[in-house]
């Protein structure tokens, strides 16, 4: 038997039944997605982003996969994660030992990003800040071998600022120069460039997340010779001059005599020593 | 009904009555839709050819129109960030449309993996494949409300990291990766293991289309509902039946208002009795109470 009221009991049931089948299967799901997309934050440390990426989080918020950037990019730097990579799926990077980011003047890739999530207020490209490149091997560098390369010098768009050369003594030889290639980070952009062109067979010099090249200082820290540059004096107090509180008219003499009163003591030593200590 | 094999006797009494291409005109013109705008965004990367540039996630036509999915822009929305206005003029340009001529026409006249699960419930029929699992079909307004939850709690585009639909569609335009392999479990999901299981049960898309396209102009409707012969074929055909019932057989509006219709047509293909027609809805309800009062 069922009377009307039964039958909208029985759809009413179904009609439950059917929620909370649906929402318990999607919070289920729901929660091993959530798990899984917090391992997805992390770029992979061989994995470089377009210029004007400052932060990996704030960027998977914005990017919206649609590969314009990798379209208009004309060196073909730029590629799309695909299923299987382990870059954030179907998010833009570029493998530096592969093919470097150029650098190019007006940034067609920032200009074709429909979202902001490469940055369009970036238009220098020497303020991009990709990555930052490390000297990450000195036992396969040959530069620390003695031997002149520069390589990675040479390459650098911004040379001389993001990479010098540092001088230092050659203790094998005992007679050369080291030729020591040096990253700055104030003017690194982490275009790759000096990786393409490492001609080690596995490159020594690398550009990392600058989160995992670069060190910070305690917070709290000063440099005291900084400081002092910067205010232009000393900023702690100087010690004063010591002052004995001597009776008027005497000395003290360092070597063991004790108050001495310079007027009445005759000239005892020679007189070398007596000009030496400062006295007539 | 029961002596009738449904399956294999779908849509014949239409072909006979108006000849094979008629009895298909929906279907083929959805295929053409289908795979021009795939060609489309080939036509750069095969032959450089530029005129759509990027993909379904977010395009450029012709170097100045700016399109882009509604769907992934609201779960940017959802993560706390307001994006360029170049995305958002070109989801308010693609909202407006769907809004007009039915969200859902987004899955079955332009996502490709429309053909995916269209040929999986085709091979099921023939195959007379029958499972009893089902999902429900509140299952994708579940993952919807998951989906902008995760990106609002993550701020991160949480889904976007495994949705299959634009995955797909960006390494079919990009280069192949291992999206093949979804392309192959949404078929087998659907003709092996539950019916219409992703695009009518599982895919937040087809939730969010659905909804934005609520109160489209565009509505499939049964006009002619007292012809109707109970042949049953427009419920075997149709990826969504539950949307049927109310306009065929109830007593109220012969429109199919449901968001979920995806404006395929294809209850219009197989319907030899021609009760199914596609207008814009105001036109329908006018015609519709001088025609039922007759019937009636």
């Amino acid at each position: 038997m069922s009377t009307p009221i039964n039958k909208t009991l029985q759809s009413r049931r179904r009609f439950l039944e059917n929620i909370s089948r649906a929402a318990g299967g999607a919070a289920l799901f729901g929660i091993g997605l959530g798990l899984y997309s917090q391992q997805s934050k992390s770029l992979p440390s061989d994995a470089i982003r377009p210029p004007g990426v400052a932060n990996e989080t704030d960027f998977l918020s914005t990017c919206i996969r649609c590969g314009l950037c990798v379209r208009d990019c004309p060196y073909d730097t730029l590629k799309l994660s695909k299923l299987g990579e382990s870059v954030a799926l179907g998010t833009p990077y570029f493998d530096a030992r592969d093919i470097p980011c150029e650098m190019c003047e007006d940034i067609p890739c920032v200009k074709a990003c429909p979202t902001g999530a490469l940055d369009p207020e970036l238009t220098n490209i020497d303020d991009a800040r990709m990555g930052l490149a490390v000297l990450i091997d000195q036992e396969a560098c040959i530069a620390f071998q003695g031997l002149r390369c520069e390589v990675c010098y040479n390459v650098c768009p911004v040379r001389d600022k993001a990479i010098s050369i540092n001088r230092s003594h050659n203790a094998r030889t005992g007679k050369h120069a080291l030729f020591i290639p040096v990253v700055h980070s104030s003017d690194c952009t982490g275009c790759g460039k000096c990786e393409h062109a490492c001609i080690l067979e596995e490159a020594a010099i690398k550009v990392l997340p600058a989160k995992l090249a670069k060190g910070e200082l305690g917070r709290h820290y000063r440099l005291g010779w900084e400081e002092k540059r910067k205010a232009g004096k000393s900023l702690v107090t100087p010690d004063l001059e010591h002052k004995y509180n001597l009776p008027e008219g005497t000395d003290y003499d360092y070597e063991g005599e004790g108050l001495v009163q310079p007027e009445l003591t005759p000239f005892n030593e020679s007189a070398i020593d007596r000009l030496n200590k400062g006295r007539l | 009904m029961a002596a009738k094999n449904i399956q294999k006797t779908l849509g014949q009494e239409a072909i006979e009555q108006k000849g094979w291409l008629l009895a298909h005109k929906w279907l083929l013109l959805r295929r053409l839709s289908q795979l021009s705008i795939l060609f489309l965004f080939l036509l750069g990367p095969l032959f450089g050819l530029w005129l759509v540039k990027g993909n379904m996630s977010s395009s450029l036509i012709l170097d100045v129109l700016p399109l882009s999915d509604p769907f992934v822009f609201l779960q940017i929305l959802f993560t706390g960030h307001l994006p360029e206005l170049t995305v958002i003029t070109g989801a308010i340009i693609v909202s407006l449309f769907y809004f007009l001529v039915g969200g859902r026409v987004y899955c079955s006249w332009v996502c490709p993996i429309n053909i995916v699960t269209d040929i999986a419930d085709w091979v099921r029929r023939v195959l007379n494949i029958k499972t009893s699992l089902s999902f429900s079909r509140m299952g994708r307004y579940g993952l919807l409300a998951v989906s902008l939850l995760l990106a609002s709690i993550t701020g991160i585009l949480v889904w976007e990291l495994v949705n299959p639909v634009t995955m797909i569609q960006r390494e079919l335009v990009f280069g192949m990766g291992f999206s093949w392999l979804f392309i192959v479990g949404i078929f087998i999901l659907d003709a092996f293991v539950s019916r219409r299981a992703w695009c009518g049960h599982l895919c937040p898309m087809g939730a969010f289309y659905s909804v934005l396209g609520k109160f489209s102009l565009i509505k499939v409707n049964a006009l002619n509902r007292a012809d109707c012969d109970d042949c049953m074929d427009c419920f075997a055909v149709c990826p969504e039946p539950q949307v049927i019932k109310p306009a065929l057989k109830g007593k109220g509006t012969p429109i199919i208002n449901s968001g979920n219709c995806t404006n395929c047509g294809r209850c219009i293909d197989v319907c030899a009795k021609d009760v199914f027609t596609i207008k814009h809805k105001f036109i329908s309800s006018n015609l519709l109470t001088s025609q039922d009062e007759v019937h009636l």
